[in-house]
């Protein structure tokens, strides 16, 4: 018998040239410069104040400024810190939680009405209630911003898990896994994409929810800076706050997109 | 590497299978000798596949008895190893790393990838190891499944027509493999197929499941030694038979050459 495999077909991918990685980059930075060109040109333009709208430039310089007496160092730092401790917690929570509702249909039909009817709960209405209790520490701020990373990272779990390929998971199981092996070896894996972007999400709403925890109650943060601008009517710092807040979300989600396709290369 | 196994003895007594109110498979009585290949042959959704299903364990029988080797089947059993219709390898594993979910549990490492690879290698696909499924053709698929079966040194290896997605020409080599790989491990093949040739070319018995609900309509033996041809002229007969059970009759040679005269 002759059965020679190098006779069928092999699928190889395509290599991609340095080139084609670089057009996407220029095509993304694109829309901001023409959107700080615009700026430029509004606030030049003598239409509007410069407690309304400040140059492009001093808000570089507000930058500057609080760079330089070390206080903007502070404000990142402690809002990075309970984004990434509050995301921990709630994605940690909405991970475990999710799994066993999507795994077993009697933990889903106790617990995910009550989940869900938790989430129809807008944020800012837990806000007295965490005061109340947890205090004007960091405690109520970690909490807020674990409330809102929960419930992304919860409801892409449950789902996917509850949908996982089920010609997979029968393989799994004629192959004599169970349980954890069964979850670990099949399941995860077969749901890991989704597992990402319930991720990415989750981390995306925390920051949303962090702003809204400092913007209520703190001495310190972007969201503090946010507010203490306003009162103080520095538009500028106002503007380099939430600049700062665009480019931190962005660079976590992509050091996160980095994780992802270093775990889901397998997946390709 | 031996591939011989130990092949195991099926015994399916009063065997009948009811979804809710809905009874799909009645009164099945079959005995399976151990290193027997065995075919189950029937039209679309005669409920086969459950059958099948129900000797490795992932179906139960609503009535009656299903044992592997003498002892019942209660859950998904070690001795047997299926493969699908579909090859439903994991895709983020290599063509080795899916192998390896038929060995035992607990090997070394190393241990582990040497024989995942030989056992690519005895379905032909060496020098495969570190493709990923979606890079290799669906015949190649189906081959690592089976290599993933056999890794498991079944008693009774369960073929849930595992051809019926290939094309022609590919089908022809898998079932030249299956048999040769059925010879030189001795390993008993419960085999599901709804095609008349491929169960006569493989096959020592063919099991014709027919009605409503399903039972066995005739067990037939099929002549000859394996690998065999089904031109051959002794399968004719047969093969009319068998079709004419599953309600498509065809006139054979012979019938042809008296019509005719």
């Amino acid at each position: 018998m002759t059965l020679s495999g190098a006779a069928e077909e092999v699928r190889e991918r395509p290599a991609t040239t340095p080139r084609r990685r670089w057009t996407p980059v220029a095509a993304a930075l694109s829309l901001p410069v023409v959107v700080i060109v615009a700026w430029q040109v509004a606030a030049s333009s003598g239409a509007y104040s410069a407690a309304q709208l400040p140059p492009p430039l001093s808000v570089l310089d507000a930058l500057a400024d609080l760079a330089g007496d070390g206080s903007l160092w502070t404000h990142i730092a402690i809002s990075v810190q309970r984004v990434l401790i509050g995301f921990a917690a709630g994605a940690g929570l909405g991970f475990l939680l999710g799994a066993a509702v999507g795994l077993s249909p009697g933990v889903r039909a106790v617990v995910a009405p009550s989940i869900a009817a938790l989430r129809a709960v807008p944020s800012l209405a837990w806000v007295p209630l965490l005061l109340l209790w947890l205090g004007i520490g960091e405690g109520p701020k970690i909490t807020l911003v674990a409330i809102g990373s929960f419930f992304p990272v919860y409801t892409t779990i449950s789902a996917a898990l509850a949908h996982a390929d089920a010609h997979l998971v029968e393989v799994g199981r004629a192959y004599g896994l169970r349980g954890g092996g069964l979850l670990g070896r099949i399941m995860l894996p077969s749901v890991a994409p989704a597992i990402f972007s319930g991720l990415r999400l989750g981390l995306a709403q925390g920051w949303l929810f962090l702003v809204a925890a400092e913007l209520i109650a703190s001495s310190m943060g972007l969201g503090f800076l946010l507010i203490d601008s306003q009162n103080t009517g520095r538009t500028d710092i106002l503007l380099m706050a939430i600049v700062l807040l665009a480019t931190l979300g962005k660079l976590c989600d992509a050091l996160l997109g980095l994780v992802e396709k270093r775990v889901l290369r397998t997946h390709k | 590497m031996t591939i011989t196994t130990a092949p195991a003895g099926v015994s399916l007594r009063g065997v009948g299978r009811a979804f809710g109110d809905h009874v799909v498979l009645r009164d099945i009585d079959l005995e399976i000798a151990p290193g027997e290949v065995v075919a189950l042959l029937g039209a679309s959704g005669c409920g086969k596949s459950t059958l099948l299903r129900m000797i490795g364990g992932l179906d139960l029988a609503t009535s009656g008895s299903v044992r592997v080797d003498g002892h019942d089947v209660t859950g998904i059993d070690p001795r047997c190893a299926v493969v699908f219709q579909e090859p439903r390898l994991l895709p983020w594993r290599t063509l080795a790393g899916n192998v390896a979910l038929g060995l035992p549990r607990g090997l070394p490492r190393n241990e582990r990838d040497a024989a995942s690879r030989q056992w690519l290698a005895e379905v032909e696909l060496h020098g495969f190891a570190d493709h990923r499924p979606r890079q290799v053709s669906g015949g190649m698929a189906q081959r690592t499944a089976l290599a993933r079966a056999l890794a498991r040194r079944p008693g009774v290896l369960l073929l849930d027509e595992p051809f019926a997605a290939l094309d022609a020409l590919t089908r022809l080599r898998m079932q030249d493999l299956v048999e040769d790989v059925q010879r030189r491990s001795g390993t008993t093949v419960v085999l599901v197929t709804h095609d008349v040739d491929e169960a006569l070319k493989l096959a020592d018995r063919v099991v014709l499941l027919g009605g409503a609900p399903t039972g066995v309509s005739v067990v037939l033996d099929v002549p000859g030694d394996r690998p065999r041809d089904h031109h051959q002229p002794e399968l004719a007969a047969l093969r009319s038979e068998l079709l004419a059970g599953l309600g498509v009759p065809r006139r054979t040679p012979l019938e042809r050459e008296t019509h005719a005269r």
